[in-house]
């Protein structure tokens, strides 16, 4: 298939395309009527564009152009290497899943105990399997997003997971999505359920193996974290330097529940993570941060909508961006707080650091505050490092590049560490400090 | 032994002159004191000395053991001995004082092709000078200087300059915004570090923190140049008859 999906020019797509690659993927019943449904409403619209607010600075039209074609199901060799790139960053103590090329690899995964408390099945088997039609339905919902609709007509495969109530999944669970190929897409959709005061992490790795250029990744995760429940969710993307990579993560959190959402984006040539978490339950919790290292023409947008759907709900977001070169870094973080969700708290604080003079970030908080009593605050800045810190540290004996590594570190620091658990918070750190290495 | 000779030094900023054909010898175990009124130029030599960018040496040089200090970069600077105690230590939030000292001791070692020391060494070190200088154990794992009041910063700077151990130590208004319990404090510590092979320049505007730390020169500074110099009792002259006598004579 050497077609492309869509068109810069139209920004939409004829539906002989979903005809081909339907024969493809996954789906019994009525989850191709699902994704015919899908495609329609992403074809309405095309690819997102900067008139779009949502996608104002991130104009993907312009930027991508077009959608590439399906990548081929991995053969023998393009699992070996995706085998030897997922063991480099493989995060200590975690069970781990392997997506390759958009299709689970179950001979690169391995739950090991957890077998017995995690159910975990993979998309295609929960599409495919008729007796689920409704589950199918819920797993690929769709919102007013174009490219949430395209990945739900074009999702290959990805992950179900379930946490039954009360337990507590002491291992991370990594999903490791890799890429193999070259000049095509991959659409993965996972799924993520924690019942009634379940706890677990669960990390997401974005990365590329060697010899894989200028593909495309397109991952949704949608989540739900039931009354009471903890969720921990990472995703780390550091993708071949000219792939583009757009990940959507769509989390309701239950009452008296707690989300902790970190994003770091290291590596890309296009990359946006986009995360709408809707606080539905009273007393929950949101604690939503994240950095973007940017160099080279990376240009990384974060957008984290928060719904602060009922009263009593607190969310506290910090971001942070180092941008070099001629990177951009985007920020948008909108704050809805409902009419009737009284005592809301929440904060949100964005910074970036520019390294160089054709660096740029945009920075954008949006408030829209619906209840009287609630206290919220936001405050975003950007610039470059100050000259008399630096200075103080080399009158102090550290070289201009350590001088400037401290001071960058200290800075990213101030989002890394609100990562609550300590592995975690230590493997997020070697990836910050291995970029700031390679800088030099 | 001549540790710091300055010769016929020109400063400017943004095309403008600032220091104007300064000299200043300063040998081992010595102590000068620097005074003159506000913009004299005093913090801006004690900037050029430490390698600050920003300023343009238009003429003179400086040298310390021998060696042309403007070719140097700051670090190698601090690594050879140079210490300088800022009028106005910045603050650096999400850099812990306890990390900060450490990396920097480590670094200038390093540059001294000394070993690093151990953490029970190096623990032992900070908590021995942070006891004589008041400094708390929580004031050592904040950001540096972050939250601390202007004394706190000012004790932070003398107990760096004790950690480094270096040979030429130039204070820079160190003596701002002490009360005189502070005063007392900071200058016993700087009082136990001088020796044979230390020099020290304590910059100031008052005559009152000579009362502590007895100079063995003082040299007047206006308008950019040394306008008098002679031995410590040239400071109570100045306190007695102020400055105003010097700034028609630059
Ligand atoms: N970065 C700078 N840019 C412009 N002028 C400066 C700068 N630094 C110092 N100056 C000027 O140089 C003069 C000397 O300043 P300074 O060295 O701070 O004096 P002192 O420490 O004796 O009070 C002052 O007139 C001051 O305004
Ligand atoms: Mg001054």
């Amino acid at each position: 298939m050497t077609q492309v999906l869509a068109k810069a020019d139209a920004g939409c797509a004829t539906s002989n395309f979903l005809a081909s690659a339907l024969e493809r993927l996954p789906g019994a019943g009525l989850v191709p009527h699902i994704r015919a449904r899908a495609f329609e409403a992403y074809a309405r619209a095309g690819l997102p564009h900067r008139r779009m607010e949502a996608w104002r600075y991130t104009d993907l039209r312009a930027l991508i152009g077009e959608v590439l074609p399906l990548a081929p199901r991995p053969d023998a060799a393009a699992l070996a290497r995706a085998k030897a790139s997922a063991r480099r960053v493989a995060v200590d103590q975690a069970v781990k899943l392997v997506l390759v090329d958009g299709i689970f690899a179950p001979e690169l995964s391995d739950l090991g105990e957890l077998k017995n408390e995690l159910h975990v099945q993979s998309l295609r088997e929960v599409l495919e399997n008729s007796a689920t039609g409704a589950m199918a339905g819920l797993v690929l919902s769709t919102t007013d997003d174009a490219v949430i609709a395209l990945n739900a007509a074009m999702a290959s495969d990805g992950l179900v997971i379930s946490i039954a109530e009360g337990n507590t999944i002491r291992r991370p669970i990594q999903i490791v999505q890799v890429a193999t190929g070259s000049s095509v897409s991959a659409f993965t959709r996972s799924y993520l359920q924690l019942d009634k005061g379940a706890h677990a992490t669960v990390v997401q790795s974005f990365i590329s193996a060697e010899g894989a250029s200028g593909y495309q990744a397109n991952d949704v995760l949608i989540a739900l974290a039931g009354d009471e429940a903890s969720l921990s969710h990472l995703r780390i993307a550091a993708d071949a330097a000219d792939a583009v990579n757009i990940s959507s993560g769509i989390i309701a959190v239950g009452t008296r529940a707690k989300l902790d959402l970190f994003s770091m984006t290291c590596s890309g040539s296009i990359n946006r993570y986009q995360g709408f978490v809707t606080l539905g339950g009273e007393g929950s919790k949101l604690s939503a941060n994240g950095v973007n290292l940017v160099k080279d023409k990376l240009h990384a947008d974060t957008t984290i909508v928060v719904d602060h759907a009922v009263p009593h709900c607190t969310s506290r977001q910090k971001f942070r961006a180092v941008v070099d070169d001629c990177g951009r870094s985007v920020f948008q973080g909108r704050i809805v707080v409902r009419p009737v969700a009284q005592k809301t708290v929440a904060s949100l604080s964005t910074r970036a650091l520019l390294l160089s003079d054709q660096a740029a970030a945009d920075n954008k908080p949006e408030l829209e505050i619906s209840a009287d009593d609630v206290t919220c605050s936001h405050g975003a800045t950007s610039g470059a490092l100050d000259n008399n810190l630096v200075f103080y540290l080399r009158a102090r004996g550290l070289s201009e590049m350590d001088a400037q590594m401290l001071l960058i570190k200290a800075f990213i620091g101030e989002s890394i560490e609100e990562i609550f658990a300590d592995n975690l918070r230590d493997f997020v750190t070697a990836q910050a400090e291995h970029w700031l290495q390679e800088r030099l | 032994m001549t540790l710091l000779e300055i010769q016929d030094l020109n400063v400017g900023v943004d095309s403008r002159e600032i220091i104007r054909g300064l000299d200043l010898m300063v040998n081992a175990g010595e102590v000068h004191a620097i005074m003159g009124p506000n913009g004299s130029g005093k913090s801006t030599l004690s900037h050029v000395i430490a390698g600050k960018p920003g300023y343009e040496v238009t003429g003179g040089h400086i040298l310390f053991r021998g060696e042309d200090l403007l070719e140097m970069e700051p670090n190698e600077r601090a690594a050879k001995g140079v210490f300088l105690a800022f009028q106005y230590p910045v603050e650096i939030p999400g850099v812990t004082t306890m990390n900060f000292l450490r990396t920097a001791l480590n670094a200038q070692r390093k540059a001294r092709g000394r070993g690093e020391l151990s953490t029970p060494e190096f623990l032992k070190k900070v908590r021995e000078v942070a006891g004589s200088l008041n400094i708390t154990r929580d004031m050592l794992k904040r950001g540096v200087n972050v939250g601390f009041s202007g004394g706190e910063k000012k004790r932070n700077e003398v107990l760096q300059m004790a950690l480094f151990e270096p040979s030429l130590c130039i204070l820079d208004e160190i003596d701002s915004g002490l009360d005189i319990d502070a005063l007392r404090i900071v200058a016993s510590g700087i009082n136990g570090l001088r020796s044979p092979e230390r020099a020290m320049i304590v910059i100031t505007h008052y005559q009152r923190l000579l009362h502590y730390i007895v100079p063995d020169y003082v040299h007047v500074m206006s308008k950019g140049r040394v306008v008098k110099s002679g031995s410590k009792e040239l400071a109570l002259e100045l306190e007695a008859c102020g400055y105003a006598q010097f700034e028609t004579a630059a």
